[in-house]
Protein backbone atom coordinates (compact mmCIF):
# COMPACT_ATOMS: atom_id res chain seq x y z
CA UNK A 1 0.00 0.00 0.00
CA UNK A 2 1.55 3.45 -0.74
CA UNK A 3 1.41 6.54 1.46
CA UNK A 4 -1.62 8.46 0.58
CA UNK A 5 0.28 11.80 0.90
CA UNK A 6 3.99 10.82 -1.14
CA UNK A 7 4.70 7.67 -3.08
CA UNK A 8 6.61 5.79 -0.49
CA UNK A 9 5.87 2.75 1.07
CA UNK A 10 2.91 2.96 3.85
CA UNK A 11 4.09 1.67 7.37
CA UNK A 12 1.92 3.42 9.54
CA UNK A 13 -1.57 2.60 9.49
CA UNK A 14 -4.02 4.60 11.56
CA UNK A 15 -7.82 4.18 12.23
CA UNK A 16 -9.84 6.91 14.00
CA UNK A 17 -13.37 7.05 15.14
CA UNK A 18 -14.48 10.68 15.94
CA UNK A 19 -17.96 10.80 16.55
CA UNK A 20 -19.28 7.57 15.16
CA UNK A 21 -16.99 8.84 11.82
CA UNK A 22 -14.50 5.69 11.14
CA UNK A 23 -11.23 7.16 8.71
CA UNK A 24 -8.38 5.09 8.20
CA UNK A 25 -5.33 6.77 7.13
CA UNK A 26 -1.92 5.20 5.33
CA UNK A 27 1.08 7.00 5.95
CA UNK A 28 4.81 6.31 5.21
CA UNK A 29 7.05 6.62 8.29
CA UNK A 30 8.56 10.29 7.62
CA UNK A 31 4.91 11.71 6.86
CA UNK A 32 3.69 10.34 9.78
CA UNK A 33 5.70 12.11 11.99
CA UNK A 34 5.33 15.21 9.90
CA UNK A 35 1.38 14.63 10.48
CA UNK A 36 1.75 14.37 14.15
CA UNK A 37 1.29 10.52 14.77
CA UNK A 38 3.77 8.95 17.08
CA UNK A 39 5.68 6.25 15.58
CA UNK A 40 7.34 3.78 17.94
CA UNK A 41 10.33 2.81 16.62
CA UNK A 42 11.46 -1.21 16.63
CA UNK A 43 14.33 -0.34 18.42
CA UNK A 44 12.35 -0.59 22.19
CA UNK A 45 11.85 -4.48 21.07
CA UNK A 46 15.37 -5.25 20.02
CA UNK A 47 16.72 -3.46 23.61
CA UNK A 48 13.96 -5.26 25.08
CA UNK A 49 14.94 -8.48 24.05
CA UNK A 50 18.62 -7.66 24.16
CA UNK A 51 18.02 -7.11 28.17
CA UNK A 52 16.02 -10.34 28.61
CA UNK A 53 19.13 -12.41 26.74
CA UNK A 54 21.60 -10.67 28.63
CA UNK A 55 19.94 -11.45 31.88
CA UNK A 56 19.03 -14.17 31.00
CA UNK A 57 22.76 -14.87 30.34
CA UNK A 58 23.82 -13.20 34.02
CA UNK A 59 21.25 -15.90 35.50
CA UNK A 60 22.78 -18.48 33.84
CA UNK A 61 26.20 -17.42 34.98
CA UNK A 62 24.88 -17.21 38.62
CA UNK A 63 23.21 -20.85 38.14
CA UNK A 64 26.48 -22.16 37.19
CA UNK A 65 28.53 -20.62 39.97
CA UNK A 66 30.71 -23.48 41.58
CA UNK A 67 31.96 -23.50 44.94
CA UNK A 68 35.67 -24.85 44.37
CA UNK A 69 36.01 -26.15 47.88
CA UNK A 70 33.03 -28.47 47.79
CA UNK A 71 31.93 -28.49 44.17
CA UNK A 72 28.64 -27.31 44.91
CA UNK A 73 26.64 -25.02 42.39
CA UNK A 74 24.40 -22.55 42.72
CA UNK A 75 21.53 -24.45 40.91
CA UNK A 76 22.48 -27.17 43.59
CA UNK A 77 21.32 -24.81 46.33
CA UNK A 78 18.74 -22.89 45.35
CA UNK A 79 17.35 -27.06 44.69
CA UNK A 80 17.40 -28.11 47.73
CA UNK A 81 17.79 -24.70 50.54
CA UNK A 82 21.33 -25.95 51.90
CA UNK A 83 24.71 -24.92 51.06
CA UNK A 84 27.75 -27.28 50.94
CA UNK A 85 30.28 -25.92 53.24
CA UNK A 86 31.06 -22.87 54.76
CA UNK A 87 33.24 -20.84 52.06
CA UNK A 88 29.90 -21.07 49.82
CA UNK A 89 29.66 -17.54 51.70
CA UNK A 90 32.46 -16.76 50.15
CA UNK A 91 31.89 -18.33 47.10
CA UNK A 92 28.07 -17.18 45.74
CA UNK A 93 28.52 -13.91 47.73
CA UNK A 94 26.50 -11.65 45.55
CA UNK A 95 23.41 -14.12 44.98
CA UNK A 96 23.81 -15.02 48.79
CA UNK A 97 23.91 -12.10 49.94
CA UNK A 98 20.46 -10.70 47.95
CA UNK A 99 18.88 -14.20 49.51
CA UNK A 100 19.82 -13.59 53.00
CA UNK A 101 18.99 -10.03 52.88
CA UNK A 102 15.90 -10.73 51.67
CA UNK A 103 15.03 -13.42 53.79
CA UNK A 104 16.69 -11.58 57.31
CA UNK A 105 14.71 -8.32 57.22
CA UNK A 106 17.18 -6.42 55.40
CA UNK A 107 19.90 -7.23 57.40
CA UNK A 108 23.44 -8.41 56.17
CA UNK A 109 25.74 -7.76 59.12
CA UNK A 110 26.14 -10.21 62.26
CA UNK A 111 26.09 -8.09 65.71
CA UNK A 112 25.94 -11.33 68.25
CA UNK A 113 27.94 -13.76 69.95
CA UNK A 114 31.68 -13.96 68.72
CA UNK A 115 33.50 -17.36 69.52
CA UNK A 116 35.81 -16.98 71.88
CA UNK A 117 38.65 -18.36 69.78
CA UNK A 118 38.18 -15.43 67.83
CA UNK A 119 39.20 -12.92 70.50
CA UNK A 120 38.32 -9.50 71.16
CA UNK A 121 39.14 -7.96 67.60
CA UNK A 122 35.79 -8.67 66.33
CA UNK A 123 34.00 -8.44 69.50
CA UNK A 124 35.12 -4.63 69.64
CA UNK A 125 33.92 -3.93 66.03
CA UNK A 126 30.48 -5.46 66.86
CA UNK A 127 30.21 -4.09 70.17
CA UNK A 128 30.83 -0.83 67.81
CA UNK A 129 27.96 -1.57 65.43
CA UNK A 130 25.51 -2.09 68.27
CA UNK A 131 26.68 0.73 70.37
CA UNK A 132 26.19 3.01 67.32
CA UNK A 133 22.53 1.43 66.92
CA UNK A 134 21.27 2.09 69.76
CA UNK A 135 22.20 5.31 70.03
CA UNK A 136 20.48 5.81 66.85
CA UNK A 137 17.52 4.63 68.96
CA UNK A 138 17.93 6.74 71.69
CA UNK A 139 17.85 9.82 69.38
CA UNK A 140 14.99 8.75 67.59
CA UNK A 141 13.31 8.30 71.09
CA UNK A 142 14.95 11.71 72.19
CA UNK A 143 16.10 10.04 75.24
CA UNK A 144 19.28 11.92 75.93
CA UNK A 145 20.65 10.83 78.84
CA UNK A 146 21.15 7.41 77.43
CA UNK A 147 22.22 8.80 74.19
CA UNK A 148 24.59 10.78 75.99
CA UNK A 149 25.84 7.51 78.03
CA UNK A 150 25.88 5.65 74.42
CA UNK A 151 28.17 8.07 72.66
CA UNK A 152 31.20 7.80 75.94
CA UNK A 153 31.16 4.05 75.58
CA UNK A 154 31.30 4.86 71.93
CA UNK A 155 34.30 7.27 72.52
CA UNK A 156 35.74 4.72 74.85
CA UNK A 157 35.73 1.75 72.94
CA UNK A 158 37.38 3.86 69.45
CA UNK A 159 40.17 4.67 71.67
CA UNK A 160 40.62 1.62 72.87
CA UNK B 1 39.62 -28.98 54.18
CA UNK B 2 40.98 -33.05 53.56
CA UNK B 3 43.79 -32.46 55.74
CA UNK B 4 41.45 -31.76 58.32
CA UNK B 5 39.90 -35.05 58.39
CA UNK B 6 43.04 -36.48 58.49
CA UNK B 7 44.44 -35.09 61.36
CA UNK B 8 41.13 -36.33 63.53
CA UNK B 9 40.93 -37.94 66.38
CA UNK B 10 41.71 -41.48 66.21
CA UNK B 11 40.31 -42.55 69.28
CA UNK B 12 36.78 -44.49 68.86
CA UNK B 13 36.35 -44.49 72.41
CA UNK B 14 32.74 -44.12 72.19
CA UNK B 15 30.71 -44.29 75.47
CA UNK B 16 26.93 -45.88 74.23
CA UNK B 17 24.13 -46.10 76.75
CA UNK B 18 22.58 -49.53 77.16
CA UNK B 19 19.17 -50.56 76.46
CA UNK B 20 18.70 -50.07 80.38
CA UNK B 21 19.51 -46.36 80.12
CA UNK B 22 16.73 -45.94 77.59
CA UNK B 23 14.30 -47.41 79.94
CA UNK B 24 15.65 -44.44 82.34
CA UNK B 25 15.36 -42.52 79.88
CA UNK B 26 11.66 -43.24 79.51
CA UNK B 27 11.33 -43.53 83.66
CA UNK B 28 12.30 -39.96 83.57
CA UNK B 29 10.03 -37.40 83.21
CA UNK B 30 11.62 -34.67 82.60
CA UNK B 31 11.23 -31.15 84.55
CA UNK B 32 10.52 -28.66 81.78
CA UNK B 33 7.16 -31.01 81.75
CA UNK B 34 6.12 -30.66 85.48
CA UNK B 35 4.32 -27.64 84.85
CA UNK B 36 5.87 -25.07 86.50
CA UNK B 37 7.89 -22.33 85.38
CA UNK B 38 6.24 -18.55 84.89
CA UNK B 39 3.00 -17.80 82.59
CA UNK B 40 2.77 -22.19 82.73
CA UNK B 41 -0.95 -21.78 82.40
CA UNK B 42 -0.37 -20.75 78.87
CA UNK B 43 3.14 -21.14 78.20
CA UNK B 44 3.92 -24.89 78.19
CA UNK B 45 7.78 -24.47 77.48
CA UNK B 46 10.84 -22.08 76.52
CA UNK B 47 13.37 -23.74 74.25
CA UNK B 48 16.19 -21.99 72.36
CA UNK B 49 18.73 -23.62 69.72
CA UNK B 50 21.75 -23.52 68.67
CA UNK B 51 23.52 -23.95 65.21
CA UNK B 52 27.36 -24.55 64.96
CA UNK B 53 29.62 -25.68 62.34
CA UNK B 54 32.83 -26.89 63.04
CA UNK B 55 35.82 -25.03 61.05
CA UNK B 56 37.56 -27.18 58.20
CA UNK B 57 34.93 -29.42 57.51
CA UNK B 58 32.06 -29.42 54.58
CA UNK B 59 28.58 -29.19 56.31
CA UNK B 60 26.89 -32.85 56.98
CA UNK B 61 24.32 -32.88 54.35
CA UNK B 62 27.22 -32.53 51.88
CA UNK B 63 29.17 -35.35 53.82
CA UNK B 64 29.43 -38.56 52.99
CA UNK B 65 29.26 -41.52 55.38
CA UNK B 66 33.13 -42.16 56.11
CA UNK B 67 33.09 -37.96 56.66
CA UNK B 68 30.14 -37.65 58.90
CA UNK B 69 32.06 -40.73 61.20
CA UNK B 70 34.93 -39.28 61.74
CA UNK B 71 33.47 -35.80 62.39
CA UNK B 72 31.35 -37.74 65.13
CA UNK B 73 34.18 -39.51 66.84
CA UNK B 74 36.01 -35.54 66.64
CA UNK B 75 33.17 -34.19 68.39
CA UNK B 76 32.21 -37.23 70.65
CA UNK B 77 35.95 -36.71 71.78
CA UNK B 78 35.80 -33.05 71.95
CA UNK B 79 32.13 -33.17 74.28
CA UNK B 80 33.31 -35.50 76.67
CA UNK B 81 36.46 -33.46 77.50
CA UNK B 82 34.58 -30.66 78.85
CA UNK B 83 32.78 -30.49 82.13
CA UNK B 84 29.39 -31.75 80.41
CA UNK B 85 30.55 -35.20 80.24
CA UNK B 86 29.52 -36.70 83.60
CA UNK B 87 26.26 -35.38 83.01
CA UNK B 88 25.53 -36.94 79.68
CA UNK B 89 23.83 -39.85 78.05
CA UNK B 90 25.31 -40.39 74.44
CA UNK B 91 23.87 -42.16 71.58
CA UNK B 92 24.95 -42.97 68.05
CA UNK B 93 21.47 -43.18 66.13
CA UNK B 94 22.81 -45.90 63.44
CA UNK B 95 22.68 -48.26 66.59
CA UNK B 96 19.60 -47.80 67.83
CA UNK B 97 16.38 -49.26 66.93
CA UNK B 98 13.63 -47.03 64.84
CA UNK B 99 11.08 -46.90 68.47
CA UNK B 100 14.09 -45.96 70.68
CA UNK B 101 15.04 -43.12 67.70
CA UNK B 102 11.10 -42.08 67.79
CA UNK B 103 10.56 -42.17 71.84
CA UNK B 104 13.55 -39.49 71.96
CA UNK B 105 11.93 -37.48 68.85
CA UNK B 106 8.48 -37.64 70.91
CA UNK B 107 10.72 -36.58 73.77
CA UNK B 108 11.74 -33.01 71.81
CA UNK B 109 15.38 -34.96 72.41
CA UNK B 110 15.62 -35.13 68.68
CA UNK B 111 14.73 -34.02 65.26
CA UNK B 112 13.07 -35.87 62.49
CA UNK B 113 16.14 -35.59 60.70
CA UNK B 114 18.01 -37.62 63.23
CA UNK B 115 15.32 -40.19 64.10
CA UNK B 116 15.96 -41.00 60.26
CA UNK B 117 19.13 -43.26 62.08
CA UNK B 118 21.70 -42.12 59.88
CA UNK B 119 25.16 -43.00 59.79
CA UNK B 120 27.56 -40.57 61.71
CA UNK B 121 24.56 -39.40 63.86
CA UNK B 122 24.11 -38.88 67.29
CA UNK B 123 22.93 -36.99 70.37
CA UNK B 124 24.39 -36.00 74.13
CA UNK B 125 21.68 -35.96 76.80
CA UNK B 126 21.74 -34.43 80.07
CA UNK B 127 20.47 -36.57 82.58
CA UNK B 128 17.30 -34.46 83.48
CA UNK B 129 16.55 -33.97 79.64
CA UNK B 130 16.97 -30.04 79.46
CA UNK B 131 19.95 -30.27 77.17
CA UNK B 132 20.74 -32.27 74.29
CA UNK B 133 23.87 -31.26 71.76
CA UNK B 134 22.19 -33.02 68.61
CA UNK B 135 25.73 -33.94 66.42
CA UNK B 136 25.84 -34.12 62.43
CA UNK B 137 22.26 -32.71 62.35
CA UNK B 138 21.44 -30.60 59.28
CA UNK B 139 23.97 -28.12 61.31
CA UNK B 140 27.35 -30.63 62.78
CA UNK B 141 26.27 -29.18 66.20
CA UNK B 142 23.27 -28.30 67.22
CA UNK B 143 22.80 -27.17 71.12
CA UNK B 144 19.09 -27.07 72.51
CA UNK B 145 18.10 -26.14 76.06
CA UNK B 146 14.48 -26.64 77.28
CA UNK B 147 12.43 -25.23 80.27
CA UNK B 148 8.95 -25.01 81.67
CA UNK B 149 7.21 -21.99 81.21
CA UNK B 150 8.46 -18.61 79.91
CA UNK B 151 12.05 -18.66 80.57
CA UNK B 152 13.65 -17.45 78.12
CA UNK B 153 16.43 -15.39 79.70
CA UNK B 154 17.53 -18.42 81.99
CA UNK B 155 17.76 -20.84 79.17
CA UNK B 156 19.56 -18.47 77.24
CA UNK B 157 22.02 -18.14 80.13
CA UNK B 158 22.08 -21.89 79.97
CA UNK B 159 22.71 -22.36 76.92
CA UNK B 160 25.59 -19.63 76.46
CA UNK B 161 27.16 -21.22 79.07
CA UNK B 162 26.96 -24.86 77.32
CA UNK B 163 28.67 -22.86 74.04
CA UNK B 164 31.41 -21.28 76.01
CA UNK B 165 32.12 -24.68 77.61
CA UNK B 166 32.11 -25.97 73.42
CA UNK B 167 34.03 -23.11 72.29
CA UNK B 168 37.17 -24.19 74.69
CA UNK B 169 36.92 -27.39 72.92
CA UNK B 170 35.97 -26.72 69.33
CA UNK B 171 36.94 -23.85 66.69
CA UNK B 172 33.53 -23.07 64.95
CA UNK B 173 33.29 -21.40 61.45
CA UNK B 174 32.56 -17.92 61.76
CA UNK B 175 32.15 -14.64 59.21
CA UNK B 176 32.51 -11.40 60.80
CA UNK B 177 30.07 -10.24 58.76
CA UNK B 178 27.65 -13.23 58.59
CA UNK B 179 28.28 -14.34 61.97
CA UNK B 180 27.67 -18.54 62.50
CA UNK B 181 27.94 -20.00 59.21
CA UNK B 182 25.39 -22.72 58.65
CA UNK B 183 23.91 -25.37 56.19
CA UNK B 184 20.97 -23.37 55.75
CA UNK B 185 21.61 -19.37 55.26
CA UNK B 186 18.07 -18.53 57.17
CA UNK B 187 20.25 -20.09 60.25
CA UNK B 188 22.89 -17.63 59.82
CA UNK B 189 24.44 -15.00 62.51
CA UNK B 190 23.21 -16.07 65.93
CA UNK B 191 22.42 -19.34 64.93
CA UNK B 192 19.55 -19.29 67.61
CA UNK B 193 16.12 -20.39 67.22
CA UNK B 194 14.00 -19.25 69.86
CA UNK B 195 10.86 -21.41 70.47
CA UNK B 196 7.72 -20.94 73.32
CA UNK B 197 4.97 -23.59 73.43
CA UNK B 198 1.80 -21.99 73.62
CA UNK B 199 -1.86 -23.81 75.01
CA UNK B 200 -4.25 -21.50 73.27
CA UNK B 201 -7.51 -23.42 73.58
CA UNK B 202 -9.43 -20.19 74.22
CA UNK B 203 -8.40 -18.11 71.34
CA UNK B 204 -9.12 -21.13 69.24
CA UNK B 205 -12.71 -21.68 70.10
CA UNK B 206 -13.81 -18.33 70.18
CA UNK B 207 -12.19 -18.26 66.18
CA UNK B 208 -9.43 -15.57 66.64
CA UNK B 209 -6.51 -17.60 66.65
CA UNK B 210 -6.49 -16.89 62.98
CA UNK B 211 -5.63 -13.30 64.12
CA UNK B 212 -2.62 -14.27 66.06
CA UNK B 213 -1.02 -16.15 63.44
CA UNK B 214 -1.37 -13.34 60.70
CA UNK B 215 -0.19 -11.09 63.25
CA UNK B 216 2.93 -13.20 64.32
CA UNK B 217 3.41 -13.44 60.29
CA UNK B 218 3.25 -9.77 60.30
CA UNK B 219 6.24 -9.55 63.02
CA UNK B 220 8.37 -12.73 60.70
CA UNK B 221 7.60 -15.18 63.29
CA UNK B 222 6.79 -18.46 62.79
CA UNK B 223 3.91 -20.64 63.89
CA UNK B 224 3.84 -24.63 63.88
CA UNK B 225 2.45 -27.55 65.46
CA UNK B 226 3.94 -29.69 68.67
CA UNK B 227 6.55 -31.08 66.74
CA UNK B 228 8.49 -28.12 65.07
CA UNK B 229 8.65 -27.28 61.73
CA UNK B 230 6.54 -29.00 59.17
CA UNK B 231 4.03 -30.14 61.51
CA UNK B 232 0.79 -29.57 62.07
CA UNK B 233 -0.82 -27.94 65.25
CA UNK B 234 -2.39 -31.07 67.67
CA UNK B 235 -4.62 -30.29 70.96
CA UNK B 236 -4.45 -26.13 70.52
CA UNK B 237 -0.85 -26.25 70.81
CA UNK B 238 1.72 -24.02 68.52
CA UNK B 239 4.72 -23.59 68.77
CA UNK B 240 5.85 -19.65 68.30
CA UNK B 241 9.95 -18.60 66.73
CA UNK B 242 11.74 -16.06 65.54
CA UNK B 243 13.01 -16.72 62.11
CA UNK B 244 15.38 -13.59 61.93
CA UNK B 245 18.89 -14.71 62.93
CA UNK B 246 21.39 -11.95 61.75
CA UNK B 247 21.44 -8.40 62.74
CA UNK B 248 19.91 -9.05 65.90
CA UNK B 249 21.67 -9.60 69.47
CA UNK B 250 20.94 -12.71 71.14
CA UNK B 251 19.01 -10.43 73.90
CA UNK B 252 17.51 -8.37 71.13
CA UNK B 253 15.52 -11.82 69.73
CA UNK B 254 14.36 -12.87 72.74
CA UNK B 255 13.25 -9.56 74.10
CA UNK B 256 11.25 -8.85 71.04
CA UNK B 257 9.72 -12.69 70.87
CA UNK B 258 8.72 -11.92 74.43
CA UNK B 259 7.37 -8.25 74.42
CA UNK B 260 5.88 -8.29 70.97
CA UNK B 261 4.64 -11.42 70.55
CA UNK B 262 4.68 -14.10 73.86
CA UNK B 263 3.33 -11.67 76.29
CA UNK B 264 0.63 -10.17 74.19
CA UNK B 265 -0.88 -13.47 73.10
CA UNK B 266 -0.47 -14.36 76.95
CA UNK B 267 -2.89 -11.45 77.52
CA UNK B 268 -5.52 -12.29 74.41
CA UNK B 269 -5.92 -15.87 75.58
CA UNK B 270 -6.18 -15.30 79.52
CA UNK B 271 -8.81 -12.63 78.29
CA UNK B 272 -10.58 -14.92 75.52
CA UNK B 273 -10.62 -17.60 79.21
CA UNK B 274 -12.34 -14.60 81.25
CA UNK B 275 -14.87 -14.36 78.36
CA UNK B 276 -15.62 -18.08 77.62
CA UNK B 277 -16.52 -18.07 81.63
CA UNK B 278 -18.39 -15.10 81.75
CA UNK B 279 -20.59 -16.22 78.60
CA UNK B 280 -20.23 -19.14 77.58
CA UNK B 281 -19.71 -21.20 80.58
CA UNK B 282 -22.16 -24.13 80.01
CA UNK B 283 -20.76 -25.04 77.08
CA UNK B 284 -17.56 -24.26 78.30
CA UNK B 285 -18.33 -26.93 81.28
CA UNK B 286 -20.18 -29.69 78.97
CA UNK B 287 -17.13 -29.50 76.44
CA UNK B 288 -14.46 -30.04 79.18
CA UNK B 289 -16.41 -32.81 81.26
CA UNK B 290 -17.54 -34.65 78.01
CA UNK B 291 -13.35 -35.12 77.07
CA UNK B 292 -13.09 -36.43 81.07
CA UNK B 293 -15.89 -38.87 79.93
CA UNK B 294 -14.40 -40.10 76.91
CA UNK B 295 -11.15 -39.92 78.49
CA UNK B 296 -12.07 -42.33 81.62
CA UNK B 297 -14.18 -44.37 79.61
CA UNK B 298 -13.06 -44.87 75.90
CA UNK B 299 -11.86 -48.26 74.74
CA UNK B 300 -10.06 -47.27 71.45
CA UNK B 301 -8.84 -43.91 71.04
CA UNK B 302 -6.23 -42.14 68.54
CA UNK B 303 -3.22 -39.64 69.85
CA UNK B 304 -5.13 -37.07 67.43
CA UNK B 305 -8.08 -37.93 69.67
CA UNK B 306 -6.18 -37.84 72.82
CA UNK B 307 -4.62 -34.65 72.32
CA UNK B 308 -7.41 -32.68 71.60
CA UNK B 309 -8.93 -34.31 74.89
CA UNK B 310 -5.68 -33.28 76.90
CA UNK B 311 -6.06 -30.04 75.47
CA UNK B 312 -9.53 -29.61 77.09
CA UNK B 313 -8.65 -31.34 80.44
CA UNK B 314 -5.65 -28.90 80.71
CA UNK B 315 -7.67 -26.17 80.34
CA UNK B 316 -10.67 -27.30 82.99
CA UNK B 317 -7.63 -27.90 85.10
CA UNK B 318 -6.45 -23.96 84.73
CA UNK B 319 -9.81 -22.67 84.94
CA UNK B 320 -10.79 -24.92 88.35
CA UNK B 321 -13.74 -26.47 86.55
CA UNK B 322 -13.04 -30.17 87.41
CA UNK B 323 -14.23 -31.04 90.67
CA UNK B 324 -14.73 -34.57 90.94
CA UNK B 325 -11.42 -35.69 90.11
CA UNK B 326 -8.09 -35.07 91.26
CA UNK B 327 -5.76 -34.40 88.18
CA UNK B 328 -2.36 -32.31 87.85
CA UNK B 329 -1.23 -30.59 85.46
CA UNK B 330 1.88 -32.96 85.58
CA UNK B 331 -0.49 -35.91 84.70
CA UNK B 332 -1.39 -34.32 82.09
CA UNK B 333 1.57 -33.66 80.59
CA UNK B 334 2.93 -36.92 81.02
CA UNK B 335 -0.08 -38.55 79.53
CA UNK B 336 0.75 -36.58 76.41
CA UNK B 337 4.20 -37.96 76.22
CA UNK B 338 3.38 -41.21 77.23
CA UNK B 339 0.39 -41.87 74.73
CA UNK B 340 2.69 -41.35 71.88
CA UNK B 341 3.21 -44.34 69.53
CA UNK B 342 7.19 -45.02 70.88
CA UNK B 343 6.46 -44.40 74.56
CA UNK B 344 3.29 -46.46 74.64
CA UNK B 345 5.30 -49.75 72.82
CA UNK B 346 7.80 -49.25 75.09
CA UNK B 347 5.78 -49.27 78.09
CA UNK B 348 3.80 -52.60 76.84
CA UNK B 349 6.89 -54.21 75.38
CA UNK B 350 5.83 -54.90 72.48
CA UNK B 351 5.44 -53.54 68.26
CA UNK B 352 1.69 -52.71 67.31
CA UNK B 353 -0.26 -51.70 64.88
CA UNK B 354 -2.11 -48.41 64.61
CA UNK B 355 -5.21 -50.38 65.56
CA UNK B 356 -3.90 -52.10 68.98
CA UNK B 357 -2.53 -48.69 69.54
CA UNK B 358 -5.33 -47.35 70.24
CA UNK B 359 -6.84 -49.88 72.38
CA UNK B 360 -3.89 -49.98 74.71
CA UNK B 361 -3.39 -45.62 74.69
CA UNK B 362 -7.44 -45.90 75.90
CA UNK B 363 -6.14 -48.91 78.87
CA UNK B 364 -3.69 -46.57 79.87
CA UNK B 365 -5.50 -43.43 80.05
CA UNK B 366 -7.66 -45.15 81.71
CA UNK B 367 -5.35 -46.57 84.36
CA UNK B 368 -3.85 -42.77 84.86
CA UNK B 369 -6.85 -40.55 85.21
CA UNK B 370 -9.54 -42.17 87.60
Amino acid sequence: MQCQLCNKHATVHLTEIVNGHKTEKHLCEECAIKEGVTVKAHVPINDLLNNLMTAQKESQQIEDMTCPECNMTWRQFRKSGLLGCPHDYVAFEEPLRKLIERTQEGASTHVGRVPRHTGGRHFQRLTLIRLRQELQQAIEQEDYEAAVQLRDEISKCESN
Amino acid sequence: MRQRFNSVTKSANVSLISMNNITRIYDNICDWMDGSGPLSDIVVSSRIRLARNVSGFVFSTQADDQQREQLLRYLHDQVMETELKDDLWYLEMSRMAPLERLMLAERHLISGRLAEGNTGCGVAISHDESMALMLNEEDHVRVQVLASGLQLEETYENINRIDDLLEEKIEYTFSPQYGYLTACPTNVGTGMRVSVMLHLPALKMSGQIEKVFRAAGEMRLAVRGLYGEGTEPIGDFYQLSNQTTLGKTEQQIIEQLVSLAVEPIVEYERQARNKLLKDRMAALDDKIHRAVGTLTHARLISSEETAYLLSLLRLGIQLDRIKDKDISLRTVNELFLLTQPAHLQHHYKQTMDAGQRDELRARFIREHIR
